[in-house]
């Protein structure tokens, strides 16, 4: 079945369709030009009712990225070349060239964005029931009762009290703040919500308890969610599918299971293998060099120079994005040859 | 014999508001531990936020006094106020390891020039060709070379080379223990394991304790020889590395390793936690109890109206 035939039985499925995208930072002081190209020629699709994870780690174009899919694209962020469309209830939407108006009728409605650090997106002179009027009142376009029995069963369906609508946000927890995040990002049922690190300054019991909520959420609502962080132990508990972006490019894309157990390229066997786990100690390896920089990046492909499996065709020829599987796209010449670099264990040391 | 690092009895409170309304926070409530300097090892100190981890690393380095105890190294006891040339002295024994190497740096200082102040303060040294000789070395110890830090500054490096070069200062005293407080959390996921397998052959290669602090189980059963589990200030489980996290034995220490992500049923979307474990370790918090011995050698806190 070739990419094309793929396509056509999968579209009503799609919510949202990324084509060719490049973002470069184009800036120009006193007279000296500089581009950082931070999102370089990126395909993909994102279907309904899925969780899609991404991972890079920082500069590699991540942010950037989402920033595009959020409809958030300021200079000197600028598009290039290829195109983000949206399949909305409300009707189709074209990021890229999209007037303020239109995108301004789908913003918290259709789509949505959980944002990273909780103490700061939070006005912290305002009570959280002022905060969720600023945000939920005018798009939802209730009133009266009707507006808070809606917010009143969101939040329970978030397992807050009904009383920190009267709180401050200092008064909260670290977890209570990012539960009432998700609540503000995802109480107009949006169809698509942007995670952008939603977890990362939590502790482990609550970062659990938090994903576990994301999930439920994004399944009770039925919308997508594209879960953006760099620590794999996430995206193996929360996504559906995985795609690891390097250097602005997306380097290979599939599903959670075959992306830790057959990862088909070397980068993500490396970001894989590095995981250590409880009950496991061997030695981990760990991967030389440095992410390149996003001003002058590598010739080839991208990752040549910190890749084991690095030949001389990898310095000069771009490896195309293919298909190795199904929904399993890598962009490595030499994929065949990428194997697990630990070996998968069997279960061990879960506890009741 | 006293070459170790003693904690004793170590609490620390502070006071929070005003006159009227103050109230005390029991930071870190009776730590008692003691590390072996002639059998180096990693001692990691686990704990989540809030639990008195990196204020008990602070008492360590002796950047914050306890409220009661006593913190004894190589006999001397360092965590009261203690003169000038011996505070030198100690600070060359124990160095710290911070969190964020971003921050540990000042972005318009060239990073050579912290080695070279921590070379000529701690080793006395002047001339030129023994100053590059003790950062070369050091900086061979981490991966780095002089050769490639020379003249740069921190924005020039990756997180994690800048972590080793962090590293690598601490290092330049020929210190025997190290004091790393969560050393990766802002490193990147792809370097993140060059630091701590760095970690770990410092202890097997050149000898050197570290104290390494963090959140994370997963890391601390790769690397560390012992752990204390700390909650709100109070150790509740304490012994070797493998034996305590193969099978926890406090709620608080079984809910952790419960919580922590594992990889190994990846896409299963497996997420549930078992809200009466929660409830369980979190009952436990501030109620009396004390250290008891095991069979296996871990310690663990046992409460006075046992369950």
């Amino acid at each position: 079945m070739s990419m094309e035939d793929q396509r056509m039985t999968r579209d009503s499925k799609d919510l949202l369709k990324v084509e060719g995208l490049k973002a470069y930072y184009q800036m120009n002081y006193f007279g000296v030009q500089r581009e950082v190209r931070a999102v370089d020629d990126i395909t993909m699709t994102i279907r309904k009712n899925e969780v899609y994870g991404i991972a890079g780690e920082s500069s590699s174009g991540k942010t950037s990225f989402i920033k595009v899919l959020a409809a958030a694209i300021r200079p000197p962020l600028r598009i290039i070349a290829g195109s983000v469309h949206y399949d909305f209830k409300s009707g189709p939407i074209e990021v890229t060239t999209a007037t303020p108006a239109e995108i301004e009728a789908v913003r918290w409605r259709r789509l949505s964005y959980i944002m990273q650090g909780s103490m700061s997106v939070l006005n912290p002179v305002r009570r959280i029931g002022k905060t969720f009027e600023d945000f939920a009142r005018q798009p939802l376009g209730l009133s009266g009762d009707a507006y808070k029995q809606r917010i009143l069963g969101h939040l329970d369906r978030l397992k807050l009290p009904a009383d920190v609508l009267a709180a401050y946000p200092h008064e909260l927890s670290g977890g209570m703040r990012q539960r009432v995040t998700i609540g503000l990002a995802t109480v107009c049922h949006p169809e698509f919500v942007i995670a952008d690190e939603p977890t990362t300054a939590l502790d482990v019991v609550v970062q659990k308890e938090v994903l576990a909520l994301i999930r439920e959420i994004q399944q009770e609502i039925g919308s997508s969610v594209v879960f953006v962080t760099h620590d794999m132990s996430v995206h193996a508990n929360i996504a559906d599918r995985v795609g690891i972006i390097y250097a602005g490019r997306l380097v290979e894309e599939g599903p959670t299971r075959q992306m830790f157990f057959a990862p088909k390229h070397p980068y993500t066997a490396h970001l894989v293998a590095s995981l250590p786990r409880i009950g496991d100690t061997t030695q981990r390896p760990a991967l030389e060099g440095r992410p390149p920089s996003l001003a002058e990046p590598p010739s080839g492909c991208r990752f040549h120079p910190r890749c084991p499996l690095a030949v001389d065709k990898c310095k000069t020829d771009v490896p195309p994005l293919q298909t190795v599987g199904p929904d399993h796209r890598t962009a490595c010449w030499r994929w065949q040859d990428v194997k697990p670099l630990v070996a998968p264990q069997a279960l061990h040391g879960v506890m009741a | 014999m006293s070459n170790r690092l003693e904690v004793r009895n170590v609490s620390k409170r502070f006071s929070m508001g005003g006159v009227l309304s103050r109230r005390f926070v029991n930071a870190v409530d009776d730590a008692s531990f003691t590390i072996d300097l002639d059998r180096p090892e990693i001692f990691t100190i686990i704990g989540e936020s809030g639990s008195g981890k990196t204020t008990l690393a602070r008492m360590i380095l002796g950047l914050e006094l306890p409220s009661s105890g006593e913190i004894g190294f190589a006999g001397k006891t360092v965590s009261h106020k203690v003169g000038r040339a011996e505070r030198l002295d100690f600070m060359a024994k124990v160095q710290p390891v911070f969190q964020n190497p971003f921050e540990a740096f000042n972005p318009l200082k060239r990073i050579d020039r912290y080695l070279e102040s921590t070379a000529r303060r701690f080793l006395k040294l002047s001339e030129r060709s023994e100053l590059d000789r003790a950062m070369d070395g050091a900086l061979q110890k981490v991966g780095l070379s002089l050769a490639e830090v020379r003249g740069r500054f921190p924005h020039e490096m990756s997180g994690g080379q800048l972590q080793r070069a962090a590293i690598a200062r601490a290092l330049i005293p020929n210190p025997p223990l190290l004091v790393a407080d969560e050393p990766v959390s802002m490193v990147d996921a792809s370097l993140r394991m060059s630091i701590v397998n760095l970690l770990r052959n410092l202890r097997d290669d050149l000898g050197v304790s570290v104290i390494y602090i963090t959140h994370d189980l997963a890391t601390a059963y790769y690397i560390s020889n012992r752990l204390i589990i700390m909650q709100r200030g109070r150790i509740v489980e304490m012994g070797d590395a493998r034996t305590v996290l193969d099978d926890p034995e406090h709620p608080y220490s079984r809910l952790l390793k419960a919580s922590v992500l594992s990889t190994e049923d990846a896409g299963a979307g497996k997420l549930a936690t078992d809200p009466a474990m929660v409830t369980l370790a979190n009952e436990l918090v501030g109620r009396p109890g004390s250290l008891q011995p095991r069979p296996d050698g871990r310690l663990v806190r046992i409460y006075e109206d046992a369950r």
